[in-house]
């Protein structure tokens, strides 16, 4: 059975796209057929963080309004091939977007894949609220200051009232905490809030901790997910929470210290 | 109020009368000064401007003509209109006003005679029937209703919750969610949001949370913000209850 995951946020910049593009591939590496859907119409990245901005035809909205079948508009990602992308439209906006189009979509592609990421654009607005509307499962991801929290915490209740599964009275959508840009040593000298601060605020399920690197902006840049830098944080990061979406129990690490780093890094390597 | 109109394709029929109840608030106007009342209005409706915005409400005149007040229907009713409640109906009021309230279209309802005492209460809630015939008689409701509003769920920030009755909620409540209801508020949990209880006026209500953090406290429209809020109670069980149009935050001790 297919499962739809949005990754959204409410507030922008912080690391919806560079997280939507690292799941999708961890999950195709991982042996799951898997697309990934650019809902940030009007602004779209998705496609570049992918590295396949050069190969995109038809987008989202052409399959939508009928102009593109799916399989022409798909993008098949060079560096797996169980990976597919569907790319924004530059040219158009949300309004774009239909509900009943959106879900018609979605069907199709859940016949044929097994894991279908929606890259939600920010802010609560149309485009996001389509791409949250018929998901499974929700990775929330919050950056760890207040005013993140605090969208987040907003997006959350949308989540649990505005969704099909809300509206249809199913079991509610599964909700994960991704912390992302953590800095440990900021969180020591009191400038940013800590991992127990956050789940303290928004009680949520931990999905992993993402480190603040220089690898997630090298990534974006060269078009390569961050996943696939297998020998940086982030990369490993991102590795882990993969890893315990699917079931895998793995400890969670980045969020000490860089002190005994190694010690841990080797400690708890599998 | 309007009437459902319904078509069926075999019998085209543009309307039909049917008959309906609806619960609308009574507002009983106790002062012929209008400048007092939009204050203490716009007082009322800032606790829960979505709650009240675009409210109908009955204006019972009963009070003020008993006090040998005059007022000018017109006055009166643009200044419910400034704060956006939407005057439908008026009841207690003599042959001058009612004439005048007619002349709005405004519909004038009989204050009748099943009524219990309604003296002393800011706000009332009555059945009105949507067409009044003279076998349709309004029938007063209690105010403060005694169903109870169990929430598991967490109330994130933007969610507003009302409750008719009571409202009880084990998840936590969070900054900038608002919870509100007729009657008292349990927080079993953290409450970061605002939390109104006794919104109609219950002045008895009280409001009983975990782990007191909240932006905003209010019983029977007597509030504190959460900078009024002494360190003393903060982040611990607390009941809030009014004394004396006083808010006091008590400890809650729990035992052992």
């Amino acid at each position: 059975m297919a499962r739809i995951i949005v990754v959204t946020s409410g507030k922008g910049g912080v690391g919806k796209t560079t997280t939507s593009a690292a799941i999708a591939m961890g999950l195709a590496k991982k042996g799951h057929k898997t697309a990934v859907i650019d809902f940030d119409v009007g602004l779209r990245n998705l496609d570049l963080i992918m590295g396949c901005e050069r190969r995109v035809v038809y987008d989202f909205v052409n399959v939508i309004n009928g102009e593109a079948t799916l399989n022409q508009a798909l993008i098949r990602d060079k560096n797996c091939n169980l990976l597919y992308i569907l790319p924004a439209s530059q040219t158009r906006d949300k309004d774009a977007l239909s509900q009943e189009g959106v879900g018609r979509i979605l069907d199709e592609l859940k016949k044929d894949f097994k894991y279908i990421v929606c890259d939600s654009p920010a802010g609560i607005e149309k485009g996001a609220h389509l791409a949250m509307y018929f998901a499974d499962d929700a990775f929330v991801v919050t950056n760890p200051e207040v005013s993140s929290v605090r969208d987040s915490d907003r997006m959350l209740g949308i989540l649990a009232s505005k969704s099909y599964r809300a509206e249809q009275n199913l079991e509610p959508i599964k909700e994960y905490l991704l912390l992302t840009r953590y800095s440990p040593e900021r969180v020591k000298l009191g400038e940013m809030l800590s991992v127990e601060d956050v789940q303290d605020i928004l009680s949520l399920h931990l999905l992993g901790v993402i480190p603040e690197s220089k690898s997630v902006l090298n990534a974006s840049n060269s078009g390569t997910p961050v996943i696939l830098d297998e020998v940086s944080d982030a990369g490993q990061a991102y590795g882990d929470i993969v890893a315990r979406y699917l079931g895998e129990n793995r400890p969670h690490r980045f969020i000490d210290d860089k002190k005994g780093f190694f010690r841990k890094f080797f400690g708890s390597k599998q | 109020m309007s009437t459902d109109s319904q078509k069926t394709p075999k019998t085209p029929m543009a309307l039909e009368f049917k008959s309906s109840t609806f619960s609308v608030p009574v507002l009983v106007v106790a002062s012929d000064d209008l400048a007092v009342i939009e204050q203490q209005l716009q007082e009322k409706t800032s606790l829960a401007p979505e709650f009240f915005k675009n409210s109908p409400v009955v204006l019972d005149l009963q009070e003020i003509n008993k006090r040998g007040y005059d007022i000018d229907i017109v006055a009166l009713t643009g200044t419910i209109r400034k704060a956006a409640l939407l005057p439908v109906g008026i009841r207690g009021g003599n042959t001058q006003q009612n004439k005048q309230a007619l002349e709005l279209l405004i519909p004038v309802y009989s204050m009748h005679s099943g009524s219990v005492s309604v003296e002393n209460k800011k706000q009332k809630t009555i059945v009105v029937p949507v067409i009044e015939t003279k076998t349709d008689v309004a029938v007063d409701i209690d105010a403060y209703a005694t169903a109870t509003t169990l929430i598991t769920q967490p109330i994130r920030s933007g969610q507003r919750i009302y409750a008719a009755g009571d409202l009880v909620i084990l998840s936590q409540v969070s900054a900038g969610a608002e919870i509100m209801a007729e009657g008292n508020i349990h927080v079993y949990n953290t409450l970061r949001g605002r939390a109104l209880a006794g919104v109609r006026g219950n002045s008895d209500a009280r409001i009983f949370c975990f782990d007191l953090q909240a932006e905003l406290i209010s019983i029977a429209g007597n509030y504190k913000i959460s900078e009024d809020l002494d360190e003393s109670v903060r982040n611990k069980p607390v009941q809030i209850y009014l004394q004396d149009q006083a808010l006091i935050i008590k400890d809650i001790v729990l035992p052992h």
